[in-house]
């Protein structure tokens, strides 16, 4: 095999902190190349210089790639020798058509006049590649994150991509989509395409990668090849955390009490399209200290449901019943739901659970307010200590509770909008997707911190879309699919399998 | 070594200090440098005493317009376009009340502010609960009411107005210390001796807690640097008012209205409510925040003080004309960004704002007395706004 990019040496930092210490990293004409590393490890830092993002001269070290020297000082000049980025946010143009997104940068013109034909028929072309069945004419909003994450596919490939770099590529995709973009990409392979692939889920990785490199502090720690090196999930974690993390969940003994939360016959329609159920006739419970997950796909309803709950947050035409501990409870609006003891930790921390420019102290009261202040006014002191309590309790990693939540990790920021929920002392947590797109090592700890909400008697529903993750943590799971529970398992009889076998058999049924 | 040491750090503390505040302090120092550079260049004329207190009573319902645009600027960017206009149809109101039907003057005063509450309704009726656009909303009211002014005016000037009207905006405190039959008004001293001395207790009292409780507070040097010029500051501005005519009324009625703001946007619940909306409404929604009273309320107050604002300026001009107030949003929303306020929400503060509208105030002040004409005097106010939120952008960018 002959290489086709070397990163030699590559240093970094920003300010005074070294984000990247010299970093090697080598990749062989067609493989898919897996970069994984810990949040703050430096592999988009890395691929930002590969791809002239942070141009020449502001990093050292050298790049080669195709046996010449690069200094690439602008995305552009990266792409015109073929290497092209797909970022974790996708970069389409929702009220475009697929083959003006495809071709928006790079557009089939001569002197400055486009030709619709020829966009529309290279585009047709280009998504029958990617296995995208839509019409080029059919506008960006319109597709499913999945489809779209396609569009950036067929968009590299409109600029003759030699080297594809995928940034978490299926962090927002759900099981279906995500393995059918793994699979185009190992049919990409095929024609030759050579492909970078950063991940945070190792089974993705161990699935399609040819090798493996592992950065952990922004160094290289280490290079596994598919062929030479024996290499398993636990291998990988092993390299990036540093250590053996012997178990990937906190233990806990469950001390369950009673019947605590209970929600009867919820039915929501959608509030945009008349007439469509969402979610349909469910029914759950849940006991003081216990921990139950809804499983499902996405699209599943969970969030909705979640929502709906939370003093109305989504839906329309509402009906159903709530109680807590026996006696019903009426929440029209979000307020009334937190003063009943509700938290909801939301699916997306950065569009609907922080204020990014504010700081820590004021996210973390930003739901308590009544508590630390007097007749309205709040009492500057005393927001400084809870915010301080909290941060010191949940290991914010932070310079102090004036650093602005934009600025913290993934995982940090997560403990956050957590400690936000916990400072405002509910008796029912629901946690929305709360380790998604952070590290393994913040995962344990904000599994640890649930654990101990639990222990404290509270009740907690955990929705997640990573089924190891339920199967660790809850004591027992509801299954739903298409706005239904169709199934409830309880810890021992709960695997992927019998998970999986309650959402096949509801698809069957209908 | 050791303390080579120690105060290394210290530097480096001072740094981190200045850095991390670098917005406020750049405005205050421009702000400074732009009076000594118009002081040199009108000669002294600038800081002299009579000049002192008419930059006060000039740019009185600028600063007050602005008070209330902050707030709507910090829900999410949304500016409030009709303030002018509602100024003068407010402004026509009183004014008929007063001089055509003969009415009690604080009477004329409460009617007047309280039609600008039900504008105040009308307008954030459909901003906050219909969710109509603000920048639209306004718009139509700065059509409407500019219309309605000129409906009640007759295209006419009502003047003039009573003397006790008039007061708002050109009577003075009374000398409360009439002694050494001196010319000096010694109200304006006695208020700031007081109010030093009140300063420094609370300032010390408050790093003192902080410090108890572990709080980060400037570094001891640059803190007393502040709590110096402050002082300074004041007092000199009190002894320019003593050699003049004391302390003019709206410079009572300005001081209640800023020290009102700045608590209540930095001390209050519902203060807290208008910078999480702009932060992230759905986040704060999802807070249990109701973002739509929030709203509501912004434009409520907006209109309340733009009564405010139009009330001060036709006591100021002794008049109630039909173009009364036009181009008032403009400073005000310009006050604000210079003062730092961010256009997408969130970000500003009522003192910055103040600053702001005082670099919009001594630039005019300046540019009339120096004879510059207004065709300068505004493309040197548009370069400055751009400058200033220029260098916002900047410092963020540096600070990613």
């Amino acid at each position: 095999m002959q290489t086709i990019l070397e990163m030699r040496n590559i240093s970094k930092s920003f300010g005074g902190v070294q984000a990247l210490r010299n970093v090697n990293f080598k990749v062989e004409a067609g493989e898919i190349h897996a970069l994984v590393g810990e949040n703050g490890a430096g592999k988009s830092t890395l691929m930002n210089i590969l791809s002239g993002v942070y141009p020449y001269g502001t990093y050292s070290g050298e790049i080669i790639y195709k046996g010449n020297h690069c200094a690439f000082r602008s995305i552009r000049d990266s792409e015109k020798v073929g290497i092209v980025i797909i970022h974790q946010e996708l970069a389409l143009i929702p009220y475009l058509s697929i083959g003006e997104n495809i071709f928006l940068g790079n557009e089939r013109a001569k002197s400055g006049v486009i030709n619709w034909d020829q966009t529309h028929l290279e585009a047709t072309r280009i998504l029958k590649k990617v296995g995208l069945k839509e019409n080029s004419h059919t506008l960006v909003k319109d597709l499913g994150v999945g489809k779209q994450q396609l569009v950036e596919i067929a968009k590299a490939l409109a600029k003759d991509v030699q080297l594809l770099i995928l940034d978490e590529p299926t962090a927002a995709l759900n099981e279906d989509d995500a393995n059918n973009l793994l699979n185009l990409l190992l049919e990409l392979k095929k024609t030759g395409l050579t492909s970078i692939l950063i991940s945070h889920k190792l089974h993705e990785v161990t699935k399609v990668a040819d090798s493996i490199t592992i950065l952990r502090d922004g160094a290289t720690i280490e290079t596994l090849k598919v062929n030479e090196d024996e290499i398993s999930e636990d291998r990988i974690i092993k390299g990036m955390v540093g250590r053996e993390l012997v178990d990937r969940f906190p233990k806990r003994v469950p001390k369950i009490g009673d019947v605590y939360f209970e929600v009867k016959n919820w039915t929501v329609y959608d509030p945009l399209i008349e007439g469509r159920k969402v979610i349909k006739d469910v029914n759950i419970q849940v006991r003081k200290g216990e921990i139950v997950g809804i499983a499902g796909l996405m699209g599943s309803g969970r969030t909705e449901f979640a929502m709906s709950v939370f003093g109305k947050a989504y839906g329309t035409q509402i009906s159903g019943q709530i109680f807590k501990d026996g006696h019903e409870i009426k929440l029209n609006n979000v307020q009334q739901a937190i003063d009943n003891g509700l938290a909801y930790v939301t699916e997306d921390r950065k569009t609907a659970g922080l204020i990014g420019i504010e700081d820590i102290k004021h996210n973390i009261s930003l739901s308590s307010l009544d508590k630390i202040s007097n007749r309205g006014i709040i009492d500057d002191h005393r927001e400084n200590e809870v915010a301080m309590t909290y941060r010191k309790k949940l290991n914010i990693k932070s310079a102090s509770i004036f650093q602005k939540v934009q600025n913290l990790s993934g995982g940090n920021q997560q403990k956050v909008v957590l400690a936000k929920w916990i400072c405002a002392a509910p008796d029912i947590l629901i946690l929305d997707e709360p380790t998604r797109g952070i590290d393994v090592g913040a995962k344990y700890e904000i599994y640890t911190i649930i654990n101990q909400l639990a222990e404290e008697g509270k009740a907690i529903i955990f929705i997640s879309s990573e089924l190891p993750e339920i199967l660790g943590i809850c004591d027992r799971i509801y299954v739903m699919n298409e706005g239904r529970i169709v199934g409830e398992l309880n810890k021992d009889e709960a695997s992927q399998e019998s998970i999986m076998k309650c959402i096949m058999q509801s698809n069957r049924g209908r | 070594m050791e303390t080579g040491k120690k105060k290394s750090a210290n530097l480096e503390g001072i740094g981190y200090a200045l850095r991390s505040n670098i917005r406020q302090y750049a405005m205050l120092i421009a702000l400074i440098v732009i009076i000594l550079f118009f002081e040199i260049a009108t000669n002294g004329v600038l800081l002299v005493p009579m000049n002192v207190t008419n930059l006060i009573l000039q740019n009185s319902y600028v600063l007050i317009l602005a008070i209330g645009m902050t707030l709507c600027i910090l829900t999410g960017g949304n500016i409030d376009l009709s303030v002018g206009s509602v100024a003068a149809f407010i402004a026509a109101i009183v004014g008929t009340l007063i001089i055509k039907q003969k009415m009690d003057v604080t009477m004329a005063i409460i009617i007047g502010l309280l039609i600008g509450a039900v504008i105040g309704v009308w307008q954030g009726y459909w901003i906050a609960y219909m969710r109509i656009p603000a920048f639209i909303v306004t718009l139509a009211g700065m059509l409407m009411f500019r219309g309605l002014t000129n409906t009640i005016l007759q295209g006419l000037t009502l003047s003039p107005f009573p003397k006790s009207f008039q007061m708002i905006s050109s009577g003075y405190l009374p000398d409360f210390f009439p002694f050494f039959g001196s010319k000096l008004n010694l109200t304006p001293i006695v208020v700031s001796v007081v109010s030093s001395i009140l300063l420094i207790f609370m300032q010390l009292k408050k790093r003192r807690i902080k410090i108890k409780n572990g709080t980060e507070v400037l570094p001891r040097s640059l803190f007393l640097v502040q709590l110096i010029f402050t002082i300074l500051a004041i007092n000199l501005f009190a002894y320019a008012l003593a050699v003049y005519k004391g302390i003019p009324i709206i410079l009572v009625i300005l001081g209640v209205l800023i020290g009102a703001y700045h608590f209540f946007t930095t001390k209050t619940v519902p203060g807290r409510y208008i910078y999480a909306m702009g932060g992230n409404e759905k986040a704060a929604q999802l807070s249990g925040i109701n973002t739509n009273k929030v709203l509501f309320f912004v434009y409520l107050n907006m209109a309340v003080l733009a009564a405010l604002g139009g009330i001060v300026f036709a006591a100021r001009t002794d008049s109630a004309f039909p173009l009364l107030g036009q181009n008032f949003e403009m400073d005000a929303i310009a006050s604000c960004f210079i003062g730092g306020a961010s256009a997408t929400g969130g970000i500003g503060t009522v003192i910055g704002t103040i600053i702001g509208a005082l670099v919009m105030g001594v630039l005019n002040n300046g540019m009339s007395i120096m004879g510059l004409g207004s065709d300068w005097q505004m493309t040197i106010k548009g370069f400055v706004l751009l400058m200033a939120v220029a260098f916002d952008v900047y410092s963020k960018n540096k600070a990613k």
